[in-house]
């Protein structure tokens, strides 16, 4: 006769529930320390940028800023604003974004959703990522030649939204692939076999699960470029007076205006700078939270 | 609003790769047909090929004919559009639209299709969901999301999305495989319901439940790894689990192996 013991199976060495190795305990401690040591380390810089640019910048973020250009304001001269280069920028950004989302959407819908392993599909993938590593004065530079130059048109808002729109394409066009790939075959197949057809899968069922992503992906896209000042000098060039027409002229913009206005040697033009700088990044911060709660209202039911 | 399905001589292919082999049989109107067999046998494939779903992979291909009464699936100037909503699925993991009400999933396939007028779609949500016995559980909920629902719930509703567009045949690939006991209790009384309406053809690796379930069975398996699936014999529930023409099919069934 046999007893339980000796059916039962051996216990593992170190069976103390309670128990944690040394080693085990160490190694733990360290990663956490490097996790937290790397997480300090990436806030250094970030940190760093906003106390500067706050630092500088506020002093002269006053309602001045937001009413007046600097037609007839010189370096050193107190007063004068960014209002020509707030419009600028919006007017250019928003001209880009028209141009810009309509196209790389409809191309990530189409690599994702139709192109399957067929050689189109792999041929625009690949420019797709060429046109990532495009430096953005190239993008400037190629505006120039081609609209400017070759086409005779003269500096404009839409000729500086045109070199953005070919930054913004790529970058668009990987977010939203991915956000694609994201969405469960399940969801296009439940759809097939509901007797829809593909492209009121694709609107109906597959953009709007894909819709949070895709509109995060498209507002890092717009602070990029917003971002942009050398291509912008080769196909706006830039200006101290109040051009509203993004059409006709050049145009002011905040990059081109924190360039010019850090290149002059006066204490007052650096400060405008800096205001100009943080008004760029406010902007960028306002968009963003603005797409985000527009997202929020369309985020599938589930996770709300 | 059934339909009599006859396939003959059907072979599907994913891309190099021979799936199923030479399957004929016929699915009569009004019944509950049963395919059961090991993982990898094709019966998932040959369902798919019922409504053109295996098209659908990149690749894939069918050979053979799928006469629906008249009409072959294949024929040539078919619209797998057409034949979907004709021949609704049912999928093994419950798959609600995560963006949509439990309303908006019901009336999707109608909504989708361009069906308009609040009230005809209320009149056929509230049907469908009777019809799929879930309406009493959120009649008072219609506007929360489809995903807040409980597994067999959603498998339910997901039922109800399908009978929506009114098929002429429901086909089932492994319902119940993701739900408990009680679920899938919920889901073969349904079953028993809906066949009163529809031509249903179930997928199930759980062959109480085909013995439940279905008035025809059909045996598939493959001789060995690589090799295509193919019928072995389709007869009565009743004869298929008692007395089997086949020596594989008892083996399978007695659980001598698979």
């Amino acid at each position: 006769m046999t007893t339980l013991t000796e059916d039962t199976p051996p216990a593992a060495p170190a069976a103390r529930l309670n128990h944690v190795s040394p080693s085990r305990k160490i190694k733990d401690r360290a990663v956490q320390g490097l996790v937290y040591l790397s997480f300090l380390l990436a806030l250094i810089p970030l940190v760093s940028v906003l106390w500067t640019v706050v630092g500088h910048g506020i002093g002269r973020l006053d309602a001045q800023f937001f009413q007046f250009s600097m037609n007839g304001v010189s370096g050193k001269d107190p007063g004068g604003g960014a209002y020509h280069a707030i419009i600028g920028t919006l007017e250019q950004v928003a001209i880009t974004t028209v141009i810009a989302v309509p196209i790389a959407v409809l191309t990530a819908i189409y690599l994702v959703e139709y192109a399957g392993n067929g050689r189109l599909g792999k041929v625009v993938s690949f420019f797709v990522d060429v046109m990532t590593g495009i430096p953005s004065i190239v993008a400037g530079l190629f505006v120039l030649a081609l609209w400017l130059l070759t086409f005779g048109f003269e500096f404009s808002g839409l000729a500086g939204a045109l070199a953005l729109t070919i930054l913004m394409i790529p970058t668009v066009v990987r977010a939203t692939e991915e956000m694609l790939k994201l969405v469960p075959n399940e969801l296009r197949e439940a759809s097939y076999a509901l007797g829809v057809p593909r492209w009121r899968t694709v609107t109906r069922v597959v953009l709007p699960t894909a819709l949070t992503g895709i509109v995060t992906g498209i507002m890092l896209a717009v602070a990029r470029v917003m971002g942009e000042t050398a291509p912008l000098l080769l196909t706006i060039f830039f200006t101290k007076a109040i051009n509203t027409d993004p059409f006709t002229g050049p145009q002011g913009s905040l990059p081109t205006f924190i360039w010019d206005q850090i290149a002059d040697p006066n204490a007052n033009a650096h400060d405008r700078a800096w205001t100009g700088a943080l008004v760029l990044i406010a902007i960028i911060m306002l968009l963003n939270l603005a797409a985000r709660l527009i997202a929020r209202r369309y985020r599938p039911a589930a996770a709300r | 609003m059934a339909k009599r399905i006859e396939v003959s001589g059907l072979h599907a292919y994913y891309g190099g790769v021979h799936a199923i082999e030479d399957i004929s049989m016929t699915v009569e109107p009004r019944s509950v047909t049963a395919f059961i067999g090991p993982s990898g046998c094709g019966k998932s494939t040959f369902l798919r090929t019922l409504n053109r779903m295996h098209e659908v992979i990149p690749g894939a291909r069918v050979e053979g004919k799928v006469m629906l009464d008249e009409e072959d699936l294949y024929g040539p100037s078919v619209d797998p559009v057409a034949v979907r909503r004709t021949v609704g699925m049912v999928f093994q993991r419950p798959n609600p639209f995560p963006t949509m009400s439990i309303y908006d999933n019901v009336a999707a396939g109608l909504k989708l299709n361009g069906v308009r007028g609040k009230a005809r779609l209320d009149e056929i949500v509230e049907e469908s969901l009777q019809g799929a016995n879930l309406w009493n559980e959120v009649k008072d909920r219609l506007g929360k999301p489809g995903a807040g629902l409980s597994g067999g719930q959603q498998q339910r509703l997901c039922i109800a999305r399908a009978i929506a567009v009114r098929p002429q045949v429901l086909l089932m690939d492994e319902p119940c495989s993701a739900l408990d006991p009680i679920s899938t209790l919920a889901i073969e009384d349904l079953i028993g319901k809906l066949k009163n309406q529809f031509t249903i053809v179930i997928v199930t690796h759980n062959m109480q439940q085909a013995a439940r379930v279905s008035d025809k069975t059909a045996f598939f398996n493959i001789a060995g790894t690589g090799a295509p699936g193919r019928l072995i014999e389709i007869d009565d529930t009743s004869k298929i689990f008692t007395n089997p023409e086949q020596k594989a099919t008892e083996d399978y069934i007695t659980g001598r192996f698979g």
